[in-house]
Parts: structure tokens; sequence; C-alpha cells
């Protein structure tokens, strides 16, 4: 494939929980074979930017298209035929605590296709393998540990071989020994298996490692995207925050600061 | 001034929250009906075997608390006809009161209130839990429709296991009247259950069963609505528990008395 094609398309994202705006108009792009980090403090809007592109969440306005299909206008075929190519592995691993690791891998194989019970035992296992889980299937979640917990939902998330992985906060949580092991997994699936990878983090250390391109998201606007070295070299006064772990300079507005003060609740 | 808008404005809140969730409640139950009659033409088929496990956890492991409770409301019924009806000399109407007011009332109603206790709360706190730990998510985006996947079985399942528990009910309970009662009657409990079985009507034992249908519904509803609008963590879930069999229980007799009115005019 020479022409780059491009598996994300985000434009003019808004979203809103109540009366707060949590993302402003957001354009987004990912193209094919590209690790892509979304990066941002908490509250940025990084992980409601993440529910949009899983279709979790209902835009307010503009749109979101996977594989150039909109997601939100898209039948209910149209749905799983996009849901069938990504894979998710959340932050807190949503493995079904009432099926054994085993069993939560070989579900999206189970459902979505024909195969026997022998191939997708072998299948499920096999990318057990890829995670360093091999053995682990017969165990139930609760008896993993975090890091574990975090690789059986990798393998659950590209037990279909989706061309398009995403990976909500790979490091929270985690000692910094186990995370790096998952940043160096994250890598090579992006170059054995030729996934296009969106990772969502706040962790600076895990985010160059493992990037090719970073979207620094802030209060709801895309702040910048371009490669680990413009973020690093960006003068952008937010983004050196963030990457020096500067605390926010808080202006205080005196007349809204004794409005929030005085006003009775409603 | 203040304090009466105050108070009208959460009447309507509660109001507009109550209509919500009844909407709510009410496009669960359409969705799941339609992805189980053609769920199988869009790739989201609902399977049997999470049905029949389904009817095990809401159906045969409830048998023995049923039967321990009909069997002891079988037997609290026939105390209480035969020293009321005895008081006037009817102790002969024994036989067929509690076999009207098992087969029309106590049955069903007493099956409901535990399968809304054991299954309903089990379904929000199963639901409620899942939500909280981004499960429901993660089936999503898998491509399982979470209704489909996990409301539909629940449904199907409640829908034939509640009427059969009734049936059962009504069996072991009358069959508790007639071991209490055959000897203050003068008759062998063979006697009393044949003449039981003469005096029942099948509109009697059909009024039980499609109570137990509305029951299964309200059950499962109350449930399933009350788990995927779960908030708030490991509290969120133990306080939707609470909630589903309250809400259950209590629209379970809202239920069985505006159908007792309609059933018997």
């Amino acid at each position: 494939m020479n022409a780059v094609t491009t598996l994300i398309e985000v434009e003019k994202l808004e979203a809103w929980y109540g009366k707060r705006r949590i993302l402003n108009g957001v354009d987004f792009r990912v193209d094919a074979g590209e690790i892509r980090v979304i990066m941002g403090g908490s509250g940025s809007g990084k992980s409601t930017l993440l529910r949009h592109m899983l279709g979790l969440n209902r835009p307010m306005s503009g749109t979101v298209k996977l594989f150039g299909k909109d997601i939100a206008r898209a039948t209910e075929r149209e749905k799983l035929d996009v849901r069938k190519r990504i894979g998710v592995s959340f932050q807190g691993g949503a493995l079904l605590t009432s099926l054994t690791v085993g069993d939560n891998v070989a579900l999206p194989l189970r459902e979505h296709t024909a195969l026997d019970e022998s191939t997708i035992r072998i299948m499920s296992r096999l990318k057990l393998e890829v995670v360093n889980l091999g053995g682990f299937q017969d165990l139930m979640p609760a008896q993993l540990s975090g890091g574990m917990v975090k690789r059986a939902a990798l393998a659950r998330a590209i037990v279909m071989d989706p061309r398009l992985l995403f990976f909500d906060e790979p490091s929270a949580g985690l000692d910094p020994v186990v995370s790096a092991e998952l940043d160096e997994l994250i890598l090579r699936l992006r170059d054995a298996l030729r996934m296009t990878i969106v990772v969502v983090t706040h962790e600076l250390e895990s985010a160059f490692k493992i990037a090719d391109t970073i979207t620094v998201l802030d209060q709801g606007d895309v702040l910048m995207t371009g490669s680990v070295a413009d973020v690093r070299a960006a003068d952008n006064e937010r983004i050196q925050d963030l990457l020096n772990r500067r605390p926010r300079e808080v202006q205080v507005d005196a007349d809204e600061y004794l409005r929030r003060l005085t006003r009775e609740d409603g | 001034m203040e304090a009466l808008t105050g108070a009208l404005a959460q009447v309507g809140r509660a109001t507009l929250g109550a209509l919500a969730g009844m909407g709510y409640a009410a496009s669960l139950l359409v969705e799941s009906l339609w992805f189980t009659v053609a769920g199988w033409r869009i790739g989201q088929p609902v399977r049997w075997r999470a049905v029949f496990e389904q009817m095990r956890q809401i159906g045969v492991d409830a048998l023995p608390i049923v039967s321990l409770l009909a069997f002891t409301v079988g037997i609290m019924l026939g105390i209480q006809f035969i020293a009321a009806l005895g008081e006037f000399g009817a102790q002969s109407q024994v036989v067929i009161a509690v076999a009207k007011s098992v087969t029309r009332e106590f049955g069903a109603l007493i099956t409901a209130i535990l399968v809304a206790g054991r299954s309903g709360s089990a379904l929000a706190a199963r639901i409620g839990s899942m939500s909280v730990s981004q499960e429901v998510d993660a089936l999503a985006v898998i491509g399982i429709e979470p209704v489909r996947y996990l409301v539909a079985p629940a449904l199907i399942a409640m829908l034939v296991m509640l009427p059969a528990l009734t049936i059962f009910a009504d069996a072991v309970a009358i069959f508790g009247a007639a071991l209490y009662s055959a000897p203050a009657l003068d008759v062998t409990p063979a006697a009393y259950l044949l003449q039981t079985m003469t005096l029942l009507d099948p509109g009697d034992i059909g009024q039980g069963l499609a109570k137990s249908v509305v029951f299964a519904v309200l059950i499962t509803l109350i449930g399933v609505s009350t788990g995927f609008s779960v908030s708030g963590g490991a509290e969120g879930v133990g306080r939707a528990t609470t909630r589903a069999v309250v809400l259950a229980i209590c629209w379970i007799i809202i239920a069985d008395m505006i159908f007792s009115f309609f059933l018997n005019r």
C-alpha cells in the first residue's frame, strides 16, 4: 500500500457533560501504521475523545469517522463491521469477571466467527502467549495482578487481529518495570502485526518512548499534533508546563470568586 | 414562597425522573424482544446457553426456598381458613378457599417476591458492577450489544421460569394446606387433594399465571434498568441493588392489585 490511508477522522467534535463543555470542536486524524499518543492532564478531555471514537458517546456536533464510516450515523450492521476491526484495552482491563481469562480472550471469536472450538482455543492461547500470559487461561480475572489484567485485556483486544487498536492508560497504576514491558509490547504489536495504535496516557516517559506522533489536549482543545521532537521543542506554555511538571498558574477573578462563595445552592 | 416552589420543583424532578426511568425500561423491553426475534439477522443472536444458564439461576436454584415458603404459606392459610370459616360453621369451604386463594393470589405473589429478592437484586448487582468496571463498555466495543448479551437471556429465562415456579408453588402450598387441614376436616390428605382438583377451575390457575408473566417482566426490567444506571462505584452498586428489590416488590404488589380488580369484576 503506497497511499497513506486515514483510519480515524474526527472533525469539529464537541462534547458536553450537562452544562460543561468538554471538547471544543476537536479535529483529529490518525493515519494507518502509526502509534499516536493522546496526551493531556486530567480533565483535558482525552477520555471523552476516546469514548467518542469508540462510539460509546454520541457527538453533540461534529463527526467521528472510523475507516471512513461515520459511526454515529452507521447502521447496526456497519457499526458491527467497524467494531470487528478495532480492539480496545480499557484502563481497568474490563475483563468480564464471570469468565476465565481464556474465555475472555476467546469471547470476540466465539461471538463473531464460526470457527470450531479447538481453533478458537488455540487462537486465544496464541494471543495469551503474545502478551506473555501463556498458561494463565484457566484463572479468573480476580486472581490476576494489575499488570496481568492489562495484558490479558490486550490479548482480548488483539484476538480478532484488528487493524486499529485503542489503549487507555497502559501504565496507570503499574510499577515502572511492568509499564516498561507494556510499552515494549505495544511497539512489538505495531512492528509484528502492523497495527495502528492509539494510546491515551498522561505518562510522559511512556508517551515519548512509544509515540510516532503525539496529540496534546488541554481543556478540550488540541494544542498541537506532531512528532516527539516537535512536542519537546514546542514553545507553547501549557505544553511546557505539562512536560516539566509545572503547576498551572491559577488566575483568580475576584468577582467570580466572590460569586462562587456566596451563591446559594439551587 | 421559596419553600413552596422548591418543594414543587422537587416533585417535578422526581416525576420526570420516574417517567424517564419507565421510558428507559420500556425501551429495554422492546430492544430485548427485538434481539430475541431478529437479532441473528444482524449478527447479534441471543445465545441459548446464556438463556439456560439464567433459567438455572432464576428457576432451578430457587426451588428449595420457593418450596419452603409455599409450604409454609399453605399451612398458614389452612390454619387461618379453618379458624375463620369455623366461626360460622363453614369448615367444609376451607378446601375451595385455600385452592382459590393460592392459585389466584398467593402462589404468584410469594414466588414473585422471592424471585425479586433473589434474582432481581442479582441482575441489578451484576449489571451495576459491570457498568462500574467498564465491562458493559467493553462488550459494546467488542461488538456485543449489552442488551442482547445481558438483558434478553434474563428476560426470556424469567418469562419461562416465573410461571413454572408459580405452578410449582401452587402445588406445594395446596399440599401444605392439605397436610394441616385434612385431619381437622376428618378427611385423608389424598381426599383433600382430589377435592381440590375437582373444585379448581383452569381460569383460577390462569389468573395466577397471567400475573406471573407480568411480574417476570417487572422484575427483569427493574433489575436491569437500575443496574445500567448505576453511578458512583461500589456504593452505587449497593444502592442500586436495594433499590431494585424495593421497587420491584412495590410494583409487583401494585400490579397484583390492579390485576385482581380487573380479573374479578
